[in-house]
């Protein structure tokens, strides 16, 4: 399950930010903000070709681990709930596989360059 | 750093300060706003003096109203000359605003030469030497820090050892109400490894990082922003600074980028600041780095309320899943893998 805001809640920021701001100013910190509203759209486009494939994933995953079928978001809330309050840890059966791959499907969209992601990836390969 | 149009009546009201710092001289001159929340503001400008114009940095607050984890910047002008006194590169304060000045409340400090942007201090070739030792010099100065007598503080400071700190991250993760089974994992891992309060509690500057540290070819020149001041564990400077993302992706070098533990550690013991214990700094670590992350999560909110309705805000809010990886690394590392940290 993906981070917020969503890709659909960031386009329409960049769309606003090329129409309003790039169109009138040119200062440094508008070039610095273009590089941030591009990376914006390269993460949208990440987030469009993978998000439902990965979701599927993690939604099979928990729904195995927790014996709970359901929506990601309310699967995501028993699991943090468990997590937070003890009932369940690292010892319940495939919760590090499932925490790792979870988080290394939200880095693959939010920002596969990240210098951990990378070198956890390498650490993943078999 | 962004530059504005000077506020006038704040460009007036410090020329009438000038004139009195520096009688028949003191006119100021490149009135520039560096930085600034809704509650504080940071200004660079010069007084015109003897020997030419000086420069200055002016803090304040123009209204009257600070956030409640704010030092309050009476009481940072306050830290800074303790700090001073005891040895640690700071600016030296030179004036404190009372109402009379119109300026608001704050303070007017040196302006220091020297860099704060990480990547030009962890790549400029100008900064290689530096580099070898800012990990020892910043445990010389947390040392310095942690050191000044805590009688002689301010009572406005507030106590917020770990007990209290970690409360308060469970709230702040409760009020963005939206689940994350790692943050909830590393919460759960924090309350059950919390290390007891120190029985004295210290001096904490609580946002020692780049940024907050003046870095010049020669090393460290002073140490910025106390905002967030208060007394707590001084464990807690020694694992912010080596939060992951605080490494600006020089992820081998804990200490911020450019050094090791090892070299942070000895050099603060060696400086008088005590023994350090490596589990109580490792705790820090992961409270520093979930601290972090439930800041970018936050700014989804910030994003969507319109208070900044900014790419670079929502972009921030993306962030939060770097953090996970790190907490991982710290609480569930892969069979193999190196530890990050």
């Amino acid at each position: 399950m993906q981070d917020e805001p969503r890709a659909a809640e960031i386009l329409p920021a960049v769309a606003r930010f090329l129409r309003d701001t790039v169109t009138t100013d040119h200062s440094a910190h508008t070039i610095f903000q273009a590089r941030v509203a591009a990376n914006a759209v390269d993460l949208a486009a990440r987030e469009a070709e993978l998000t439902p494939r990965l979701n599927e994933e993690e939604r099979l995953r928990l729904t195995q681990m927790l014996g709970q079928d359901g929506d990601l978001l309310s699967q995501n809330r028993t699991l943090a709930d468990g997590l937070l309050e003890g009932r369940l840890s690292l010892d319940t059966p495939g919760m590090k596989a499932h925490l790792w791959a979870t988080s290394m499907a939200k880095l693959a969209v939010d920002q596969p360059s990240y210098a951990s992601y990378r070198r956890a990836l390498k650490a993943l390969q078999p | 750093m962004t530059t504005e149009a000077p506020h006038p009546p704040l460009a007036d009201a410090l020329a009438q300060l000038g004139g009195r710092l520096y009688p028949g001289l003191g006119a100021v001159s490149g009135l520039q706003r560096l930085s600034g929340g809704a509650s504080q503001e940071t200004w660079a400008f010069s007084f015109e003096g003897p020997g030419g114009p000086v420069p200055l940095i002016l803090r304040r607050a123009p209204g009257a109203r600070v956030s409640d984890l704010a030092a309050g910047l009476e009481t940072e002008a306050e830290l800074l000359k303790l700090a001073q006194a005891n040895g640690a590169r700071v600016p030296h304060v030179r004036y404190v605003l009372t109402p009379d000045d119109q300026c608001g409340r704050g303070f007017i400090m040196d302006r220091l030469d020297g860099e704060t942007i990480p990547r030009k201090i962890l790549r400029d070739a100008a900064f290689a030497g530096a580099r070898t030792h800012l990990a020892r010099d910043c445990g010389e100065a947390l040392a310095r820090i942690h050191q000044i007598d805590p009688h002689r503080l301010p009572d406005t400071l507030r106590a917020a050892p770990a007990s209290l700190r970690l409360a308060e991250l469970h709230r702040t993760y409760a009020n963005i109400g939206r689940p994350n089974p790692v943050f909830a994992l590393a919460l759960r891992w924090l309350s059950e490894n919390k290390p007891q309060d120190p029985t004295e509690l210290r001096l904490v500057h609580g946002d020692f990082r780049h940024g907050n540290l003046m870095i010049a070819p020669d090393g460290v020149r002073g140490v910025l922003d106390w905002e967030l001041a208060h007394l707590g564990d001084p464990m807690e400077d020694l694992g912010w600074i080596c939060v992951p993302s605080l490494r600006f992706r020089v992820i081998d070098k804990p200490v911020g980028g450019f050094g090791q533990r090892e070299d942070l550690f000895t050099a603060y013991e060696a400086a008088g600041g005590g023994h350090v214990d490596p589990a109580r700094v490792r705790f820090w670590e992961v409270f520093g780095a979930l601290q972090w992350g439930l800041m970018c999560s936050g700014m989804a909110e910030v994003f969507r309320s319109g208070a900044d309705a900014s790419v670079e805000r929502a972009m921030i809010g993306r962030r939060a899943s770097e953090v996970e990886i790190d907490l991982l690394d710290y609480i569930a590392p892969l069979e193999g893998a190196t530890h990050a940290g």
